[in-house]
């Protein structure tokens, strides 16, 4: 990770132009002083990508759930041109929005913008599920695995993940089908920035970070999950058998549980 | 992250568990640090101090948070229509941004909103103790601290606390500077400083002198002349009129589009002469008097409506004020105006009555430190000052950065002594340091710095402190 930076003169000189953002969220019945969680959907997803079941098993665990849908996503603003800096902008915004220091979990691309984030708002804590940091590896293997999905996207077409890339086989054809349906698109730009954005800036009052993935997962090989797992100091928890969309796959409890066990663990988050 | 030393709020029954000097009951508060003041420095301060593990007593004379910003709080300084004079980037904390859908120059009423929303989230009202002023601080062994305060009037007992650390955020922008004039006494109208001045309503019909263009001068001279019946408005020199937007942006934005290209600051003055060439014009055929100095050379003025005003004629432009008589004003050039409302905008002085002058290298004892980084004490390693600068931008990014910093330094003390022993060293050779182009001499310029130049000191100091 680069240096920490006080002077950001060009970041300053040109403020990232708001966007209206789609915020979904369930809410304890009880309010019992757990610090609120942030969902960051990863490129072509959105709010509905959580809304769908960690929302609520979340809130009904006890802790404030939001989640939202990135510029140019979901319900959001559309937003063709969008950066990976207005990305990272949106989910500060909505973050210091909250009314306590919230936990961040990304997925997918969004762990990246989450990492991003970080640099610019004190997280509680961070939870970065079978993160996409980019690099050309990760393009290799999506390339081998979904060829005509990803190749578009190396000219500035859309990404199309694909039902094999994205859920096991024990989700319903039907379920895959209906999530498969409701993907939609990143801005070109920021699709690029996965082939060389700038490392993240160091993440600002030391949050705790939690890496999970899935073995299984065609779309970040085990060596991508490895290598963001060792940046933050840890090991990544394994959920062998699902699909790169754990909050959809058939057994999208697993690794809910295992990110609230450990908030309630970790001393900073409790 | 280290674990906190928090020992919970300094009891009042407790048996104190030292006696201090004249004999004076000391209650220990091992490692936590005290922080003198909740206005945006203060809160700043808690909260870096709390990220970096340390437990943090507050002590705040008024019963709210947002110091200068709280318009019900007595000394608050500003007034009714008080806007940023710095777009929201630049007045943000780092890391806890404005939202988006407030303006680029948001009101004081969404400021203090701010400040409650930043106390709130991250928790900081539970360390501090309203209502309570802090009378003395005094240097104990150990680099450790005295600390005494009671409630705000001086009611009830005092009481001392030992801290490990001070952070002191006590602003210095609420003891008026009230210039001394001949005849001044004898003057039959209305005078008042403009610290008093809360709202147009009581400009409303009369004739008004303001005297001084700092940007509360220009602000009220710009009300007055929508409510009064007559505005003149007194410099005892000539300044450059920023407006706030320029080039369709607002200007701040502009100017450091150029200071992260690095231009040169005589390059940038001479784009700024040029810029408002474009579009304030010649300001002498107004009868504005000449800058005697080149742009960045006196605290910025930004507003984009004084000009405008003194072009309808609504503003009439004066020199200094050269002595008082019952029923005039006499001015410099030997001209007698008679106004009835006389309002002195010049400005603030700093005032640290809680300490020794000397443990601040305050040698005149006026109020001006002698720190490097207008944050550090040469000898006292765990004082530190926070928001001590006034610069050409928003000031709580740099009071977020000093606090960042002292947090630092102080775990530095415990892990890395030699580290810490570095950064006292170069306290001690370069406190008095300057970071801003070279300005004019008055008080108002004790503690101007360059926002671009100060930070990237801040972040030397950093990076020195933490490198390999
Ligand atoms: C009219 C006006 C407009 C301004 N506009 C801007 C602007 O646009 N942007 C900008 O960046 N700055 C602006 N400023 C500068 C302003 O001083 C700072 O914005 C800011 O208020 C400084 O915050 P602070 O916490 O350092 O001091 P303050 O806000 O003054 O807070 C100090 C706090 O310490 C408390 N305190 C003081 N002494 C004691 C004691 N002995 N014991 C306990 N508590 C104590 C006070 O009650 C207060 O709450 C403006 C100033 C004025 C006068
Ligand atoms: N956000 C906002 O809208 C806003 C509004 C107001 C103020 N502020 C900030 O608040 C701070 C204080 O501003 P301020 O305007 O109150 O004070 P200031 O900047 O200190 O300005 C004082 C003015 O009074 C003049 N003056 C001082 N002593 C004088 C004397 N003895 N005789 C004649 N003239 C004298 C000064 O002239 P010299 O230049 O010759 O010294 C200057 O013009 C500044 O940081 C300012 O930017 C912000």
């Amino acid at each position: 990770m680069s240096e920490l930076r006080i002077m950001r003169g060009r970041e300053w000189s040109r403020p990232v132009r708001p966007a209206r953002r789609e915020v979904l969220s369930a809410t304890p019945e009880l309010e019992e002083g757990r610090p609120p969680l942030l969902f960051v959907p990863g490129f072509g997803h959105g709010a509905w990508a959580f809304a769908e079941h960690w929302l609520g098993h979340a809130a009904s665990r006890g802790f404030p759930a939001y989640a939202m849908s990135l510029r140019g996503h979901g319900a959001s603003e559309a937003a063709p041109e969008a950066t990976l800096r207005a990305y990272a902008h949106d989910v500060v915004q909505v973050a210091a929005g909250l009314p306590r220091q919230a936990v961040l979990v990304g997925h997918g691309a969004g762990a990246l913008v989450v990492a991003h984030a970080l640099a610019r708002y004190p997280a509680r804590g961070a939870v970065l599920v079978a993160p996409v940091f980019g690099g050309w590896g990760v393009l290799g293997a999506a390339l081998r695995r979904n060829p005509s999905g990803t190749l578009p996207a190396v000219f500035g077409g859309p990404l199309r993940l694909s039902r094999g890339q994205l859920f096991s086989r024990e989700l319903p054809d039907e379920e895959a089908r209906r999530h498969v349906a409701r993907l939609g698109r990143a801005g070109r730009r920021a699709q690029w920035a996965l082939l060389g954005a700038p490392d993240a800036e160091p993440a600002v009052g030391a949050p705790p970070v939690l890496v999970l993935g899935s073995p299984d997962d065609r779309v970040v090989p085990t060596s991508a999950l490895n290598g963001v797992a060792r940046r933050y100091g840890s090991a990544p928890l394994l959920f062998p058998g699902m699909g790169h969309d754990l909050m959809l796959d058939a057994r999208w409890a697993e690794p809910i549980d295992a990110i609230l066990d450990w908030l309630e663990k970790e001393p900073a988050t409790r | 992250m280290s674990t906190s030393t928090d020992h919970g709020r300094p009891d009042p029954e407790a048996t104190p568990s030292a006696l201090g000097r004249d004999d004076r009951p000391v209650s220990d508060r091992g490692d936590t640090v005290c922080v003198i003041g909740a206005g945006a420095s203060g809160l700043t301060a808690i909260k870096n101090l709390r990220e970096h593990g340390f437990g943090v007593d507050c002590y705040e004379r008024e019963t709210g948070i947002g110091g200068a910003w709280n318009w019900r709080h007595d000394r608050s300084p500003v007034y009714a229509s008080t806007h940023l004079l710095s777009s929201k980037p630049f007045t943000q904390f780092p890391d806890f941004p404005m939202p988006d859908s407030w303006p680029d120059y948001p009101h004081h009423s969404q400021l203090l909103s701010y400040f409650e929303r930043y106390a709130d989230h991250f928790d900081l009202r539970s360390h501090i103790w309203f209502g309570t002023e802090v009378i003395r601080v005094e240097p104990a062994a150990g680099d450790r601290w005295d600390v005494t305060t009671r409630s705000t009037g001086g009611y009830g007992p005092e009481r001392t606390s030992q801290y490990a650390a001070v952070v002191v955020a006590n602003g210095h922008n609420w003891s008026p500077k009230l210039p001394r004039y001949e005849g001044l006494e004898q003057f039959r109208g209305e005078i008042m400083h403009a610290s008093s001045y809360k709202d147009p309503a009581q400009l409303r019909g009369k004739r008004v002198l303001v005297v001084g263009a700092g940007n509360t001068g220009c602000d009220i001279a710009v009300e007055a002349a929508q409510q009064a019946s007559r505005c003149w408005h007194s410099t005892r020199r000539g300044y450059w009129y920023a407006p706030k937007y320029v080039l369709g942006r607002p200007a701040d934005q502009v100017n450091d589009a150029l200071l992260a290209m690095r231009v040169p600051l005589r390059v940038r003055q001479w784009l700024y002469h040029w810029t408002l060439r474009l579009t304030v014009g010649d300001l002498t055929r107004f009868g504005l008097p000449k800058p005697d100095h080149r742009v960045y050379e006196t605290h910025p003025i930004a507003n984009s409506q004084l000009v405008y005003y003194v072009g309808h004629g609504a503003i009439g432009p004066v020199p200094d004020v050269a002595r008082f008589h019952p029923y005039a004003v006499e001015l410099a050039d030997g001209r007698e105006i008679d106004p009835e409302l006389v309002i002195f905008a010049t400005g603030y002085l700093p005032r640290f009555e809680f300490l020794d002058a000397s443990v601040f290298g305050d040698s005149a004892g006026v109020g001006r430190p002698t720190l490097w980084l207008n944050a550090f004490t040469p000898g006292h390693p765990t004082l530190a000052v926070a928001g001590l600068v006034q610069p050409d931008s928003g000031l709580f990014t740099l009071s977020h950065w000093q606090t960042v910093l002292f947090a630092r330094l102080l775990l530095a003390r415990r892990d890395r002594p030699e580290r810490a022993a570095a950064f006292a060293q170069k306290v001690r050779d370069r406190a008095g340091e300057r970071y801003s182009a070279h300005v004019k001499d008055s008080s108002r310029h004790w503690f101007e710095v360059g926002h671009a130049d100060y930070l990237r000191a801040v972040e030397r100091a950093l990076h020195d402190l933490e490198g390999k």
